[in-house]
């Protein structure tokens, strides 16, 4: 049972990982068909995975339901929310779900009438989260966090019509900023980034590392 | 009697909002549409949200969850129409099926189908153990994929461009002191990474030069998430301003 549970898994990974990192350098058709299967077989997997997302979230709420925890209530708005939007999506303007997807339907209303503007101005409500962060860390205590200070503010005002009323050198300052020594700490970081993701990566196909398998035997 | 007041206020913010909304139906700046009613939706929504700036309330909840429940069903039939039926569904199922269906069934997908259902396994305590195959495949071919890739794209792609001649000919002193610039602030970025090595004399010169081209990039980066946050607010203000109120053209 260990061969089924623990054995076969590192095989997988191994031989996927390696078929994978090999078909890249294989200038064939067969090789570049392989990677449009193997990449169809991940969106179809992936679509699977929507749903262990979908009933992780129903449970909780619905175990916030049952057990009449402080703020239930709100709770039955998730299901309200998902269930209108599962059956105008699955009616599909009448055509069904085993049609395609047609436009302007209720669907694409709750879309742009819901989805729309309660993510957009949930996101917004950050800026005034970000301010007030920032009117209250941000102290020009150090060298280092003055250059911090100074660039943040220089990349603000460029990026608007005031910063060049007030100087016309501090948007060609603030996209300095951005294209040279933004870009090289960008690169920096994300060399050092892509290191670690080979070495993990190396690991998941030599089965060192194993955390995906989860606990137990 | 601060709940009551707290209710007070929002029993009154809501009949504010709905006297207004019928005064613009009646006047006609809002249409008696879906649209119009959907435009009323987006506008309470938007309100209900920002009334957590002055403090957590029932509104703000409702709208959360709302917001939630919608992106979940959203969410899900996206990943019908966009993946599974046009990835499983018409290519597998229909021609299995259907006798009107011309195309011969593609069983070949029924093994990423077993995959898919090995991973819902997750939830049996008895079989939860074969979703361990699914994730090793996906996670060994996201390795796979990843190497050589990541090789390619982030590593040498990035490595090219801040070993550029500082003089080739052509290029102005600025541009030349850029590059030289972006060189010395990858170098010494990387070089504060090291953390096998102690950060002294020569290496801590470096490292501390790669401190202060870090710091400018996170100063960069936030003034840019910032702006970013900005033009979402002034995006909302001018929905309600224009598509709400419609005292903007």
């Amino acid at each position: 049972m260990n061969f089924l549970k623990r054995t076969i898994p590192l095989i997988i990974a191994f031989v996927m990982g390696v078929l994978m990192a090999m078909q890249y350098y294989v200038p064939h058709k067969l090789s570049q068909d392989l990677l449009e299967v193997v990449s169809r077989w991940d969106r179809i997997i992936a679509g699977f995975a929507v749903f262990i997302g979908a009933y992780s979230l129903f449970h909780l709420h619905w175990t916030r339901i049952k057990r009449r925890i402080e703020g239930w209530g709100y709770s039955v708005f998730v299901y309200f929310g998902a269930i209108i939007t599962l059956i105008f999506g699955f009616l599909n303007g009448g055509k069904f779900f085993w049609n395609d997807k047609q436009d302007g339907t209720m669907f694409d209303w709750l879309y742009y009438y819901v989805q729309v503007p309660a993510g957009a101005t949930i996101f917004s409500i950050l800026a005034f989260f970000i301010a007030s962060a920032a009117y209250r860390t941000f102290r020009a205590r150090t060298k280092e966090s003055t250059v911090l200070l100074v660039a943040a503010i220089l990349v603000m005002l460029g990026r608007v019509p005031i910063g060049n009323y007030i100087s016309q050198y501090i948007p060609a300052i603030a996209d300095w900023i951005m294209a040279v020594p933004n870009l090289a700490a960008k690169r920096g970081i994300l060399l050092g980034v892509s290191l670690g993701a080979i070495a993990t990566s190396l690991k998941i196909i030599f089965g060192i590392e194993r955390s995906y398998l989860g606990g137990g035997d | 009697m601060r709940k009551d007041s707290n209710f007070l206020i929002l029993v009154g913010t809501i009949g504010l909002f709905v006297c207004v909304n019928i005064f613009l139906m009646a006047s006609g700046k809002l249409p008696l549409s879906f649209d119009g009613f959907g435009i009323i939706l987006g506008a309470g929504l938007t309100f209900a949200v920002y009334s957590f700036l002055y403090k957590d309330n029932p509104a703000f909840k409702i709208a959360e969850n709302l917001y939630v429940g919608v992106s979940l069903g959203y969410t899900i039939v996206i990943t019908w129409f966009n993946f599974l039926k046009p990835d499983l569904y018409d290519p597998l199922i229909v021609p299995m099926f259907s006798k009107a269906s011309e195309k011969a069934p593609q069983y070949a997908l029924i093994f990423p189908s077993l995959l898919g259902i090995f991973m819902l396994l997750r939830f049996s305590r008895k079989l939860s153990w074969l979703s361990r195959w699914t994730f090793a495949f996906v996670v060994g071919l996201g390795a796979g994929i990843s190497i050589p890739r990541v090789i390619s794209a982030f590593i040498l792609e990035q490595i090219k461009p801040s070993l550029r001649p500082v003089f080739s000919g052509g290029e102005t002193i600025l541009s030349s002191i850029n590059t030289l610039l972006i060189m010395l602030g990858v170098i010494s970025v990387l070089i504060y990474f090291i953390f096998s090595v102690e950060h002294k004399g020569t290496i801590g010169k470096f490292s501390k030069i790669g401190i202060w081209f870090l710091m400018i990039s996170f100063g960069a980066s936030f003034g840019y998430t910032v702006m970013g946050r900005l033009s979402l607010l002034i995006g909302r203000i001018q929905f309600l301003l224009r598509d709400w109120l419609g005292v903007l053209q």
